[in-house]
């Protein structure tokens, strides 16, 4: 067992004539991943790469059965692509698309509300379940399978994270990047009770970062409901407030979304928290170790 | 991405809500000229990127056209500094003189997105002209709050009851009312990541007027605004933020000595975090992105060493995908091309990892290279601490 995807999981790209679309699609085929379509307004009717391409999901979804897609479309059509994926009935849509405009997310943030689909992201590197089904732009060699739980609001920083964890001989479940942005889909919460009801999950690495009150949330909801052991680690101790921090959503306004306040709140709620970077593999074996 | 005040009641005016009549100057002679269109009696307000300005002497009301002149120089001439710029303080390039308006009372009026429930939250308060946050920490009472329903939007009666609770009665509720209308639909067609008027105030002519006002659009809908890049005052940005911006790089300048180039955002505030707990100051945070192409790299590379105050550089890539040889290639093409000699610590991870340290260890370069983010971090601080303990050349002697 896994969350989220596993490897009869069957995926569609949307936007996968794009550059970075194909690359990504062949890459995660390359892993294992079973690509089964693809989906780009007007060029439907093509084959690239030998996978079929759609204009409609809907087509897509109708033809090969596809329940997840990977969303590489550009800023400008990604919500739509978005509500597309959701009308036409998938079970998740995954959206590595870095930039779409907060007012066009807002709307399908609250119109998922009442649909069956989950989504995860925008602008985040993708879910893993290793050995089994890659969707997502990050490099698969790093993952070893296990029963790591990984839930994090970053990228190569999620990278760092599983290679310390690997490395430290300790395998994921699945590693789910829920992305950078003011709004998205699954939150840390959402996650980490998917990973609480897997039985293969045994322990959760989450990974946070400044601005906003995700994380203080999430320690909460540890606090009352968690059954496994949980680490973390907060980047931005060193941010320089009012500052966007690279992501949309990094940055510390009137005082709030500091990473001390986060570091306090998570370790009030009992998660092992690393204060460093470099150490994020010993604090998930220290929490293993305490139970 | 910030506009000036003047800029955002423009805006605002654009949306049929008053503003006091004004005229944007860039000298002190045009500040004197436009008091005199005033009267005489005016607001000279200095327009920078920050709040705080009434405190730091930016905003003040004058009462001849040589008094405004006199002030205007003296704005012009050094750098302001409020509670919000930093002891740096930003410069004064356009100074904004505005009709002085007699004012009754004053409110608080903002939309911005509530990341909590994922949508925009309209903020009134009875008490105008000060921080939001210092009412919001004295007496949360005097807050209202309204969240918006994307779909229906914002309505009519949503608005009066903001505007009954601000005290607003009669046809001045109502015009309230349309006022905030106005500005939920300015929020989203200017899509504004905030709109705030601080003060809104009803003068004691009886009309309600914008007298500050604050725009922060969001950076991501650029690409739908055209005019949005002409906007922008490059007087108030760091030069090297600016070059940065151009080649699509994400770069804050910082107080220290070591130049960072990492690849993902929060790698990058992790390694400025690594820094610091091994006692390094870095010079900046710079992401080149997740996918770290070597064009970008080459880029982020110049950038950091036109900063004066750079003495070594930590490279931080988390290839994946992205090869690390023509990382390693990208990082000798542009030390090469600027013939840097400062201390380079690289620490690489991903494909192709021993052909990327080998070209860099024969590149020539003064280069070491780093197994983790903790030993790339040790090592560069370790470097610059061993140069600068090392006797400095002496200068001659005339």
């Amino acid at each position: 067992m896994s969350i989220l995807l596993n490897k009869n999981s069957k995926v569609l790209v949307q936007g996968i004539t794009g550059r970075s679309g194909l690359f990504h699609a062949q890459a995660c085929r390359d892993y294992g991943t079973q690509i089964v379509a693809g989906v780009t307004p007007g060029k439907g009717g093509i084959h690239v790469e030998g996978i079929p391409v759609f204009n409609t999901v809907e087509e897509a979804v109708k033809y090969t059965g596809a329940n997840v897609s990977m969303i590489f479309v550009p800023p400008p059509g990604a919500a739509d692509a978005i509500l597309e994926a959701a009308y036409a009935g998938l079970d998740l849509a995954i959206c590595i698309t870095e930039g779409i405009p907060v007012r066009d997310m807002v709307p399908v943030k609250r119109v998922l509300d009442g649909h069956k689909m989950r989504l995860v992201g925008p602008n985040c590197p993708g879910v893993i379940t290793p050995d089994e089904c890659k969707v997502g732009i990050m490099p698969g060699y790093i993952h070893k399978k296990g029963s790591i739980g990984v839930v994090s609001r970053s990228g190569t920083l999620t990278y760092e994270a599983v290679k310390q964890l690997t490395d430290a001989g300790l395998g994921q479940s699945t590693c789910v990047g829920i992305g950078g942005d003011p709004i998205i889909g699954l939150s840390f919460i959402d996650v980490l009770q998917l990973f609480n009801a897997d039985p293969e999950t045994t322990g959760v690495f989450m990974i946070g970062e400044i601005g906003g009150g995700a994380e203080e949330e999430a320690a909460e909801w540890i606090k009352a409901n968690m059954k496994k052991p949980v680490a973390a680690f907060i980047a931005g101790v060193s941010a320089p407030p009012g500052r966007r921090m690279g992501h949309a959503g990094a940055i510390v306004t009137g005082g709030k979304g500091r990473a001390e306040d986060k570091i306090r709140t998570l370790t009030e709620c009992g998660v092992t928290v690393s204060t460093s970077p470099t150490r994020m593999g010993e604090a998930m074996l220290e929490a293993m170790k305490k139970g | 991405m910030n506009i000036h005040e003047y800029q955002a009641k423009e805006i605002l005016s654009t949306y049929d809500i008053p503003v006091p009549r004004g005229r944007v100057c860039l000298t002190a002679d045009q500040v004197e000229r436009a008091a005199k269109m005033m009267g005489g009696r005016c607001m000279v307000k200095a327009q920078i990127y920050a709040g705080g300005r009434g405190k730091a002497g930016g905003v003040k009301l004058v009462h001849y056209p040589e008094q405004a002149q006199d002030l205007a120089q003296g704005l012009f001439a050094k750098k302001l500094v409020t509670p919000q710029t930093g002891p740096e303080g930003l410069r004064v390039r356009r100074i904004l003189v505005e009709e002085a308006v007699e004012i009754a009372r004053e409110f608080y009026l903002s939309i911005t997105l509530d990341r909590a429930s994922s949508r925009y939250i309209l903020i009134a308060s009875a008490e105008g002209g000060v921080e939001i946050e210092e009412v919001a920490a004295k007496s949360p009472e005097k807050i209202h709050k309204l969240s918006i329903d994307p779909l229906s939007g914002l309505h009519s009666f949503q608005a009066r009851k903001i505007s009954l609770a601000l005290g607003l009665k009669g046809s001045l509720c109502e015009d309230c009312v349309q006022l905030i209308l106005s500005l939920y639909r300015a929020c989203l067609e200017k899509d504004c990541s905030l709109v705030e008027i601080n003060p809104l105030v009803v003068t004691k002519a009886g009309w309600l007027m914008a007298m500050d006002a604050k725009i922060t659009f969001d950076d991501n809908a650029v690409f739908r605004h055209r005019e949005y890049p002409d906007m922008v005052d490059y007087s108030q940005l760091d030069s090297l933020e600016i070059t940065a911006g151009k080649y699509d790089l994400a770069y804050i300048k910082l107080d220290g000595s070591i130049g960072c180039l990492v690849n993902g955002a929060g790698l990058a505030m992790a390694t400025l975090d690594v820094l610091n707990e091994c006692g390094g100051k870095p010079a900046n945070f710079l992401d080149v992105g997740g996918g770290a192409s070597r064009e970008k790299v080459t880029e982020a590379f110049k950038i950091i060493l036109l900063d004066p105050d750079v003495q070594g550089i930590f490279v931080n890539i988390f290839g994946g995908i992205m090869r690390c040889d023509v990382i390693a290639q990208g990082i000798i093409d542009a030390a090469s091309e600027v013939e840097c000699s400062l201390p380079i610590v690289v620490r690489m991870d991903g494909s192709q990892v021993d052909e990327g340290k080998k070209l860099l260890m024969e590149s020539g370069l003064n280069v070491e290279t780093a197994d983790s983010l903790g030993d790339g971090a040790r090592r560069i601080v370790k470097m610059l601490d061993s140069a600068e303990s090392r006797p400095k050349p002496r200068a001659k002697r005339p």
